[in-house]
């Protein structure tokens, strides 16, 4: 019965440590984003890993320039 | 006004800016808030770059306007370019910078580039002592 109970709390920590991990990294790609603005008034928004990586790994080396 | 000047006007009115580069096409830095010159053009060398990658996308979607300004929002703070004609200013921000005012910020610091200096004042002209010449025939 015991066993059993650790084995629950066990369970339940690793879940809730996992689900934890998830939410923020879901949340900080979520913050990561790149909006390109055209002269006739049009914008673009980059936010799906693939399009804003280049953007994403050149502004990072800027912001590294400028620390 | 000079790209100096300019700047320096830039982070007297905007807190949020951090450092700042302007430069034309091509990657001349025309000034820069950096006290290293060549981390200033590594920093124009990249927002070239990521102009570079905004054109591609404009050209990919078949947009007919030319890049205007851009924005790059990461953990670590926001990185902005923005065009006027062929100048370019490239600027980084803390996290979520208010974005609108940043670009506002941007492009009147690109058009100060572009208003003549004010004409400095000329101080005005010392007036001589008045001299009084002494008359032969003045009485004492």
């Amino acid at each position: 019965m015991r066993s059993r109970n650790v084995l629950t709390g066990m369970l339940l920590g690793a879940g809730s440590l996992a689900g934890t991990l998830l939410f923020r990294r879901r949340l900080a790609r979520r913050r990561e984003r790149v909006d390109v603005y055209f002269g006739d008034g049009s914008m673009v928004s980059l936010a799906k890993p693939g399009e804003a990586e280049p953007f994403l790994r050149r502004a990072r080396r800027i912001l590294e320039l400028a620390a | 006004m000079d790209a100096a000047a300019a700047l320096e006007r830039l982070r007297e009115i905007s807190s949020q800016v951090r450092a700042a580069v302007i430069f034309e096409r091509g990657g001349k830095v025309v000034g820069s808030t950096f006290a290293d010159e060549q981390r200033g053009k590594d920093v124009a060398d990249e927002a070239e770059a990521l102009l570079a990658e905004a054109e591609q996308r404009r050209d990919a979607a078949d947009r007919a306007g030319e890049f205007a300004q851009l924005e790059v929002a990461l953990q670590a703070g926001s990185v902005f370019v923005v065009r006027d004609g062929d100048r370019l200013i490239a600027a980084t921000t803390q996290p979520e910078a208010t974005v609108g005012l940043v670009f506002y910020d941007l492009k009147s610091c690109l058009r100060d580039l572009e208003t003549p200096a004010s004409p400095k004042k000329r101080a005005p002209a010392k007036r001589k002592p008045a001299t009084r010449a002494k008359r032969a025939d003045a009485k004492s």
